[in-house]
C-alpha cells in the first residue's frame, strides 16, 4: 500500500513543552495516475496497425517458343480483359471482331458481375480462360487488382499476355471518347 | 436506546493495484510491439484478399517504387558476398565485398554500383537512387542480377517477393516478370496488404462453407 507507518513508535510520550508535528497522510491518490495508464494503453491499442503483409502467389508460365506448344483455348470460354489507364477496364468476348462491335467498356466494380456472368454460361467450367492485357499506361494496383478478381470468382484459368498494338489502340480511343463524351 | 452504531468506512479504494496492472499492460504492450523497420524506398502496396503471410527470411525482394524505379533487396549475406565476389571477377567493378555483404538493397546500374556503395547508408534513399535500369528491353540489367542470385543460390530456392507501387506503370512491371522468367523464376509472391473476401463472391462461399484455400 501507498502508505508509511507515520506513527511514533510505542507511544512514547513527548516532553511537556514538544509539540506535536501535524501527522500528514502519506497516503496518495493514485486514481489519476491509472487513468493515465488506461488512456496510453487504449492510445497505442489503437495506434497499432496489426496488419502483417501478405503474398500473392502468381506463377508465371514457361515461353513457348514453337505455336504448337501454346495452350489451346476454345474461343467461346475466352474473355479478354484490358487494362486502360485511370483505372478503365475493357472487355470483350471470343475473338476481338473487324469492326470491333464486341468491344465493351467497364470498370473495377462491374467486372466482377461480367465475369461471373461469362463464367455461367460458359458450358464446361474447364474451358473458361480469362486473358489479361495490360497496356503501358496502367499501374501495378490495376493488375494486382485484377489477379485479385480472378481469386475472388475463383478463376482457375488466366493468363497475363501482352496487348496487341490493335487492342493498344482501340483502348486508346475509347478513352479520349469517353473523356469527350462528358463534354458534349 | 440508542442505535448500535454502524462502523463509518471510507468509500476511497485503494487504487495502487489497478494502477499496477495498468502500467503491466501498458509495458507489455510497448516491449510487444515489433516496430516497422523504416523503409529507404517509400513503397504503397495494393491490397489483396490473399491470406498467406508474406516471408521475411531468405527473401529476395524486387521493389518497384511509384515512378518505375527498381530496386533488388536481398538478406542473406552469404549469398550477397558470393555475388559481390562473381561480379567482380566477370565484370571487373572493382567492388567493396564488405559494403556490398552490408547493402541491404541494391539500386544501381552495374556501372554505378561502386560509387552507390560508397554512399552513407542514410543517403541511400529510393527518391535519390537511380535503380536498376529496366526499361530498355535490349538492356534489362534485372535480368542480370537475377541470374546472379540464382547462381549464387545454388539450387536452393529463395523466396522471391515483388513489391510494388499502387501507382507504378505496368512496363515497369513486366520488365520485372520478363527478368524472372529468363531466369527460370517462374513462381513469386507479390507483397500486398490484407483485405476482406467481398460478402456474397464465390471465394466468400467456399470460405463459408469451410472450404480450404489453394494457396
Amino acid at each position: 500500500m501507498a502508505e508509511m507507518d507515520t506513527s511514533s513508535g510505542g507511544g512514547h510520550k513527548k516532553g511537556p513543552g514538544v509539540k506535536k508535528g501535524k501527522k500528514l497522510s502519506t497516503r496518495v491518490d493514485l486514481t489519476p495516475m491509472v487513468d493515465l495508464g488506461f488512456l496510453l494503453i487504449t492510445f497505442f491499442i489503437f495506434t497499432t496497425t496489426m496488419s502483417q503483409a501478405t503474398a500473392m502467389k502468381l506463377i508465371l508460365p514457361k515461353d513457348a517458343d514453337k505455336p504448337e506448344d501454346q495452350n489451346k483455348a476454345k474461343q467461346s470460354g475466352v474473355i479478354t480483359i484490358l487494362l486502360g489507364k485511370d483505372n478503365n477496364v475493357f472487355y470483350y468476348e471470343g475473338e476481338l471482331d473487324n469492326s470491333a462491335s464486341n468491344f465493351k467498356s467497364s470498370n473495377f466494380h462491374d467486372i466482377r458481375e461480367v465475369l461471373i456472368n461469362k463464367k455461367n454460361s460458359v458450358r464446361d467450367v474447364k474451358d473458361f480462360v480469362v486473358i489479361l492485357k495490360p497496356s503501358d499506361e496502367c499501374t501495378y494496383k490495376n493488375v494486382v487488382d485484377i489477379l485479385d478478381e480472378m481469386t475472388i470468382n475463383v478463376c482457375t484459368r488466366y493468363a497475363l499476355v501482352d496487348i496487341t498494338d490493335i487492342e493498344a489502340q482501340l483502348v486508346m480511343r475509347s478513352e479520349a471518347m469517353a473523356t469527350a463524351a462528358p463534354a458534349n | 436506546m440508542g442505535r448500535a452504531k454502524l462502523p463509518r468506512k471510507s468509500t476511497s479504494i485503494d487504487m495502487t493495484a489497478m494502477c499496477d496492472v495498468a502500467f503491466l499492460l501498458l509495458s507489455f504492450f510497448i516491449l510487444t510491439t515489433k516496430f516497422k523497420p523504416s523503409e529507404a524506398i517509400a513503397v504503397t502496396i495494393p491490397k489483396s484478399v490473399a491470406a498467406k503471410v508474406a516471408p521475411t527470411k531468405d527473401i529476395v525482394q524486387v521493389i518497384i517504387d511509384k515512378d518505375g524505379k527498381v530496386f533488388l533487396e536481398m538478406d542473406d549475406e552469404e549469398v550477397k558476398e558470393t555475388m559481390a565476389n562473381t561480379l567482380n571477377t566477370t565484370k571487373n567493378l572493382g567492388l567493396d565485398v564488405k559494403a556490398f555483404k552490408k547493402s541491404p538493397f541494391f539500386g544501381a546500374s552495374f556501372g554505378g554500383l561502386k560509387s552507390f556503395l560508397a554512399l552513407p547508408e542514410d543517403q541511400r534513399k529510393g527518391n535519390l537512387l537511380p535503380g536498376i535500369p529496366v526499361k530498355d528491353s535490349s538492356n534489362n540489367e534485372l535480368t542480370e542480377w537475377m541470374t546472379l542470385v540464382r547462381d549464387a543460390y545454388q539450387g536452393k530456392k529463395p523466396s522471391l517477393l515483388l513489391k510494388g507501387d499502387n501507382l507504378a506503370k505496368f512496363p515497369a512491371f513486366k520488365s520485372v516478370i520478363t527478368a524472372f522468367k529468363k531466369n527460370d523464376f517462374l513462381k513469386f509472391q507479390m507483397v500486398t496488404n490484407p483485405e476482406a473476401v467481398p460478402v456474397g463472391t464465390e471465394l466468400w462461399k467456399k470460405a463459408q462453407s469451410g472450404e480450404k484455400r489453394e494457396e
